[in-house]
């Protein structure tokens, strides 16, 4: 029987299956450390919490070729300037109602979830809200009873009634304004945000 | 019929064509429970599947009942622990004959078996019956934490990685005790990393970009690394025992696969960090590794197919072996071809969290994990029966031959119809109308969009009726059968080769 030749024995693909897993992991955990400081609440890619005291634009950003968040001046959400612990502890309601509620196996945020519904990631910012002084009132309402304020637009299709209380529809509100100002690097492509004041 | 069949006394050794678990060891009989389980599993997630597609064509079906959410949670969870549930049952099968001594510990792993089964009704009973909670910590520690795939709350969370540390402490100190080969080293490494990934899933962030890096850890490195190893293993383990092939080749393979697996999956996983918040170097690193990862695949392929005709197809077990070669293409096509497809992120841009997700899914799921634990049932249920003959010629072949053929078209039909969806989708919504809720309802409303989601379901009842076929099939087939089993011989073309 002749000498098996080097690519094919057990030996070296044993070890070269050691090294490149070890290679990678270490990759991987070095850039986790870089990634995981960037997308800390408060960084230049995810705002702080209190962002949602500010309104919230998209420009086009021809060097990066894709829209990208500004924040504006003020337009404290239900009309209250919250600070940041505030505004954390109603974002944060906010997002472990979502959880609750299992919003994830309809809707996609930052497009993971279901996709049954529509994607909520600039929900905040939708144009189906029709104008920016009605948005917050609409949103509540919706989210209070979803069945008589459907938004099928055209089909049948239609969120179930969740038993949301309105703090927790506020909160909601608060957290996906929160959302829609995270740098998303121009996901969805494209997007056509509402009209709002000083653009 | 299963569970008095478990304790059927020793001295029914010899019948053969009747369950009879005397033939099995500590760790089959083990392995048999999880099976059965598993299958159990498997029809609730078609069942819900099903449910959860009429509600796309009929949005009033079930509404404030049993909504689409609920529907789809069920769906998902019952595939992944089915998953999970065969995959523990094909390593305790294996673990004895691999190690060849006996089971350590299994009166543990018995006990762990039966808190993990009421743990896991007691979650999808509170999934069906209270649904949701109010927006509290204490919904996501009793009722569902809302985080797809990994919905199970808190406290089953706990109870889950008790019962992987018994599971894992079995299995590690059985190789301790027994003899250490390739496929068990790999092994017994793939399930550590496999365990301690779920850690990762079990904390709350209000930041939904923290939130959504550290839910990909488990979710990716699950489905993309830790799970295509750990199905490497076992069908390593099953072309030996199929085929006869020869150890040192499945070995080498293996550690390709490894080697392959990890280089490109690990840092494959930067393709779910394009678009959740993450830096931009992510669409540099996540792009180019993730459109490396069907190449393990394609070797999977290989090894499945060269080692088959090595063979000449001489196996033991007709139905398992045709099974995992639906594995080898089944992976390939469905996580490597339609994961490929859409990976790169100047695609992804206007493909992510489109139908292509649910389509790429379908086939993955069930091309990678759904079919090779269908093998492993089959090379149970083969042995369970007295070890019987398995061969061309079985009576009432077309059962399981028509379950394989019912079960590939329904998924590959379901995948081709969802992806038409995705196309439609993606070209309406995403490009034309620049992803706005009336631009997402202007795509679900789209001849096309509409007529794949009324395929999707065709073929759903098509899969369904395999899954019955399939399940009749393990149930009766072997029945009565008194030919004992083949044993794979090693070729002697393949002789020479080595």
């Amino acid at each position: 029987m002749s000498k098996t030749p080097w690519w094919a024995d057990e030996n070296v693909w044993r070890k070269t299956a050691i090294w490149v897993t070890a290679l990678m992991l270490v990759a991987l955990i070095l850039l986790t450390f870089d990634s995981v400081a960037k997308i800390t609440a408060g960084s230049d890619r995810v705002p702080a919490y209190s962002v949602i005291n500010h309104r919230i634009y998209y420009k086009m950003d021809n060097d990066r070729n894709m829209q990208v968040p500004v924040i504006g001046g003020q337009a404290p959400l239900f009309g209250t300037v919250l600070s940041e612990e505030q505004a954390q502890a109603m974002v944060s309601k906010g997002k472990m109602t979502v959880q609750a509620k299992n919003c994830m196996n309809c809707h996609t945020l930052l497009g993971n979830g279901a996709y049954y519904a529509p994607d909520l990631t600039k929900a905040w910012l939708d144009q189906g809200w029709g104008a920016e002084a009605v948005r917050e009132q609409l949103m509540v309402n919706f989210l209070l009873d979803p069945e008589a304020n459907a938004r099928g637009y055209g089909t049948t299709r239609k969120m179930p009634d969740l038993d949301i209380t309105e703090e927790e529809a506020r909160a909601i509100i608060a957290f996906l304004k929160w959302m829609s100002a995270i740098d998303t690097n121009g996901f969805p492509r494209n997007f056509k945000p509402i009209a709002q004041e000083g653009e | 019929m299963m569970a008095q069949a478990v304790n059927q006394p020793m001295s029914q050794t010899a019948m053969r064509g009747k369950l009879n678990s005397a033939e099995l060891n500590a760790g089959q009989r083990l392995a048999v429970k999880y099976f059965s389980v598993a299958i159990i599993l498997f029809g609730a997630q078609i069942l819900f599947g099903l449910l959860a597609g009429l509600q796309y064509l009929m949005p009033e079906f079930l509404y404030n009942v049993l909504d689409f959410n609920v529907n789809r949670m069920v769906h998902i969870n019952a595939m992944i622990v089915w998953m999970l549930y065969g995959f523990i049952g094909s390593v305790y099968w294996l673990v004895e004959d691999e190690s060849g001594t006996e089971l350590v510990g299994a009166k543990l792993a018995n006990l762990a078996f039966w808190v993990l089964t009421a743990a896991v009704t007691v979650v999808v009973i509170v999934y069906l019956l209270v649904q949701t909670g109010p927006g509290e910590q204490k919904s996501l520690w009793l009722i569902n934490e809302g985080r797809e795939y990994i919905e199970a709350p808190r406290w089953a969370d706990f109870g889950i990685v008790a019962v992987v540390l018994v599971f894992f402490y079995n299995v590690a100190a059985t190789f301790m005790k027994g003899r250490w080969s390739g496929i068990s080293g790999v092994l017994v490494l793939d399930l550590i990393a496999l365990a301690g990934l779920y850690l990762a899933g079990m904390f709350y962030s209000p930041n939904i970009s923290m939130d959504q890096y550290w839910w990909w850890w488990v979710i990716h490195m699950w489905v993309e690394a830790t799970w295509e190893v750990l199905v490497g293993c076992i069908m390593a383990w099953g072309l030996i025992k199929t085929l006869g092939a020869r150890r040192k080749i499945v070995t080498t393979w293996l550690y390709i696969e490894v080697a392959l697996m990890f280089g490109s999956g690990i840092l494959g996983l930067g393709h779910h960090y394009f678009w959740i918040g993450t830096p931009e170097y992510w669409l540099s690193i996540g792009g180019f590794f993730s459109a490396l990862e069907p190449i393990p695949l394609v070797a999977m392929v290989v090894h499945a197919v060269y080692d088959s005709g090595v063979h000449r197809f001489k196996n033991s077990n007709h139905p398992a072996l045709a099974w995992l070669i639906a594995h080898a293409f089944g992976n390939f096509f469905g996580a490597g071809v339609w994961g490929f497809m859409h990976t790169l992120p100047q695609i992804n841009l206007y493909t992510h969290g489109t139908q292509w997700s649910a389509s790429h899914g379908h086939l993955a799921f069930f091309g990678a994990y759904a079919t090779i634990n269908i093998a492993m049932f089959y090379i149970a249920i083969q042995k369970w029966r007295g070890d019987v003959f398995m061969g061309a010629g079985i009576r009432h072949a077309w059962r399981w031959k028509w379950a394989l053929a019912l079960l590939n078209i329904g998924v590959v039909g379901m995948t081709v119809a969802l992806l038409v969806s995705g196309y439609e989708q993606s070209f309406v919504e995403r490009a034309l109308q620049g992803s706005t809720w009336a631009g997402y309802f202007e795509a679900q409303r789209g001849e096309w969009f509409v007529q794949g989601m009324f395929w999707r379901q065709i073929f759903g009842y098509v899969t369904a009726a395999g899954t019955l076929l399939l399940v009749w099939d393990l149930i009766t087939i072997g029945k009565g059968e008194t030919r004992p089993a083949e044993k794979p011989t090693e070729h002697q073309a393949q002789a020479q080769a080595a």
